[in-house]
């Protein structure tokens, strides 16, 4: 019983002592997104480089693909694209450009500056397609299945080890299927 | 001092004239999205809420709600809406569901919890003072053995 009384605040302390290192760990930005393992929210949306055509989650039907939000705006896109232009020499997986709340002279100027990784960018110009995608942070990419399922959503910059520990592993586990 | 307050006040007044002759035709609407806008969180500045927001994205949702509202949509059609994006972090109350059942009723259990412990030390404590009680008795009684006994001495010295 008098063991007990030290005992007992001290495990009350190592559970506060939990949850504060986890909960103070996280990254509060980082929301996790309810579209995980739902459909792809459908768009059919002008490309940038011919916004005479348009393109959706429908046409890519039967092929895992990557939605990445872009625009000539952000600037942490630039620390990712390195990364998709390595990734997309590869050819390992389409990946489609969102072009999110941009103009078609600047997304096409970027594009030109920076290297153009992307199988095709769509123009989402006044950002509802985000809004119906959930973005909320840009850049954001999406892994989706040949089903049109979405399957894991990276928010932020991919870095080289989300690429190589969650993307790839996942794209070609999907690709299997 | 009490010019000053006058001018502030007229100022102020001012303000809200100039605020009010600017607010669009339908009140009703912009009343209910006011209020709407004030239970939804910004996802980008995360402790505004889209009332108080004017980040690019708050700007967007506060549109789409907007047209939502005018759609006819009622509050609760909307917020789903929302949540069925962006997760229930969009409201800045979150709803009652089994994960958030410690956030509801955690609180409580504390109390409850800290009650528990009041009343159990209270309790011990009341048993620990009726063990003591008997030794104060006997003090008291060798107490007043002690005034008996200066009570005599001082009627010894009084009769003297």
């Amino acid at each position: 019983m008098k063991s007990l009384r030290f005992l007992l605040p001290l495990g009350l302390f190592a559970v506060l002592v939990g949850f504060l290192w986890v909960g103070l760990s996280r990254d509060p930005h980082e929301v996790p997104s309810p579209l995980v393992d739902k459909p792809a929210p459908a768009f059919s949306l002008a490309q940038l480089n011919d916004p005479g055509k348009k393109l959706g989650p429908a046409d890519l039907k039967g092929q895992v693909w990557l939605l990445n939000v872009w625009a000539s705006w952000c600037v942490s896109c630039r620390v990712e694209h390195p990364l998709l232009v390595q990734l997309a020499k590869a050819n390992i997986v389409p990946v489609i450009g969102l072009n999110y709340k941009d103009t078609l002279a600047l997304g096409r100027a970027w594009l030109a500056d920076n290297g153009d990784p992307y199988k095709t960018s769509v123009v989402d110009a006044d950002g509802r397609v985000g809004i119906d995608w959930g973005v909320y942070g840009v850049p954001e990419t999406f892994v989706v299945d040949k089903n049109g399922v979405i399957r894991y959503k990276q928010i932020g910059p991919i870095t080289p080890e989300s690429l190589q520990q969650k993307i790839l592993p996942l794209v070609r586990e999907l690709q299997k299927s | 001092m009490k010019r000053i307050l006058a001018a502030a006040g007229l100022a102020v007044s001012l303000f809200f004239v100039s605020a009010v002759s600017h607010a669009q035709p339908d009140a009703a609407l912009d009343a209910r999205l006011k209020s709407l806008f004030e239970e939804l969180r910004c996802l980008v500045c995360q402790n505004q809420t889209l009332a108080d927001s004017s980040a690019p994205l708050a700007e967007d949702l506060r549109r789409e709600v907007r047209e939502l509202a005018q759609q006819g949509k009622t509050d609760a059609e909307i917020k789903q809406y929302l949540v069925a994006r962006y997760g229930d972090f969009v409201l800045y109350k979150p709803p009652v569901k089994p994960t958030t059942w410690l956030l509801w009723f955690g609180p409580f259990a504390f109390l409850l919890g800290g009650g528990l412990v009041w009343f159990i030390v209270l309790r011990r404590r009341g048993r620990v003072g009726s063990d003591i009680d008997p030794t104060q008795a006997a003090n008291r009684d060798s107490d007043q053995g002690g005034n008996a006994r200066a009570r005599a001495l001082l009627d010894e010295s009084n009769n003297s």
